[in-house]
């Protein structure tokens, strides 16, 4: 029997080790059109280039990876967790890929896009009410594992240290390389936070001069769909406030009006969460004589169907 | 008086209160009568010339107001009015 289970285990392994090359190594997109000013350079990370289309295939594949190296996780198990669409996304992909089952609990009023998609890779959903956004996901995950903890992993993504060391392995020293070690700034949303203190405390240890900014939206509600407002939410058990040199926020109508400019000039069709990045990112470059600015695009706008009628409209 | 639904987010700002009972003849003056109960809120729902911000999303029932009579549908006394938060944070 342990034979058995052992082959499966390393069979497992060897899938794991295949699907990382799709992870990660994102091109950095050198935006020339949205912001012009000498001696400063601006920069993106095109996150949905990678397996499962978003930012989310960095934290997801590492929490996994994880989890079956320290034999919490296999095929007989299910990967729970909440999610407001991406991350879920991603589990479900690497999931399918794996052969392991995924119950994603979402809020319902998640738009019919994500639900499909999520449908479509063979997860599991168990809907929230809309009123209580993804924390009243997340009290559901906790209560659905407490009751079953057996027949689920709970992944966690709030407060996996996982989520933020997939950033820290990966994200910061791709940076690093791509902009042969000139970035002087680090501009991201806070949503789980694991991109922001990831890829601060990587870069950071790297090269402790570089400056990282967080940004947050400016009032409770908003339209940046995978931002949270820390103020308001419940904040997740990995960020860390005191690795912010500048906090920044950031309107709705900011990030709403850079997804058509950044389409018509530079050919990139954002998602409001990658769009309020850029719309913070500029904020910084603008104070900068000189500078290297690289900010994350987290997916791009094939999901916001919604918000894209909204705008055009 | 029409009952509005106030979602998690934004209890901090009516003293917890889930559900506030707001008098007025459509959606906005609603709205309006309820940031007047509870001025904090007028930041988070209003924008500088006093409409509701663009992007919240406020039902009637179970209906999207962008699918009726947008700010200027009209609201009866049981009417239940439910604004949704953002699907925020991973």
């Amino acid at each position: 029997m342990s034979l058995v289970k052992n082959n499966t285990d390393i069979a497992l392994l060897e899938r794991i080790n295949t699907l990382e090359r799709f992870i990660g190594n994102t091109p950095l997109f050198p935006l020339q059109q949205v912001f012009q000013k000498e001696g400063v350079k601006l920069y993106a990370k095109l996150e949905w280039q990678q397996l499962g289309g978003s930012v989310k295939a960095r934290p997801a594949f590492n929490i996994i990876k994880q989890a079956v190296q320290s034999g919490v996780l296999d095929t007989g198990k299910k990967l729970l967790d909440a999610s407001s669409g991406n991350t879920g996304i991603a589990y479900a992909t690497i999931g399918a890929a794996l052969g392991i089952p995924v119950t994603i609990v979402i809020p319902e009023n998640a738009s019919e896009e994500r639900k499909l998609i999520l449908k479509s890779l063979g997860a599991e959903l168990v809907y929230t009410s809309r009123f209580d956004a993804t924390d009243g996901s997340q009290a559901k995950a906790k209560e659905l594992f407490a009751e079953a903890p057996d027949e689920y992993y709970y992944a966690d993504q709030y407060a996996n240290d996982a989520n933020w060391q997939a950033h820290y392995h990966s994200t910061a020293n791709e940076v690093l390389q791509q902009t042969q070690g000139e970035i002087t700034h680090f501009v991201t949303g806070l949503g789980t936070t694991g991109t922001f203190v990831g890829t601060t405390r990587g870069l950071k240890d790297l090269n402790p001069s570089i400056q990282s900014v967080a940004l947050h939206p400016e009032t409770a509600l908003h339209g940046l769909e995978g931002w949270k407002h820390l103020g308001t939410a419940q904040v997740p058990n990995i960020y860390d406030a005191t690795l912010a040199d500048k906090n920044l926020t950031v309107t709705t109508g900011d990030g709403y009006d850079l997804i058509r400019l950044t389409a018509n000039t530079e050919g990139l069709l954002l998602s409001p969460s990658s769009a309020a990045n850029l719309a913070g990112a500029i904020e910084v470059a603008k104070e900068l004589d000189h500078g290297v600015v690289v900010t994350m695009f987290p997916d791009n706008a094939e999901k916001y169907g919604e918000v894209l009628r909204q705008i055009i409209n | 008086m029409s009952k509005v639904i106030i979602p998690t987010p934004l209890r901090k700002f009516t003293a917890q209160t889930a559900t506030v009972e707001t008098s007025g003849a459509t959606v906005a003056e609603a709205v309006q009568d309820l940031t007047d109960q509870y001025p904090d809120l007028r930041k988070h729902l209003l924008d500088d010339t006093g409409k509701v911000r663009s992007f919240i999303r406020i039902f009637v029932g179970d209906e999207d107001i962008l699918a009726l009579n947008r700010e200027e549908t009209v609201v009866e006394n049981d009417t239940v009015i439910s604004i949704v938060p953002a699907i925020a944070g991973g």
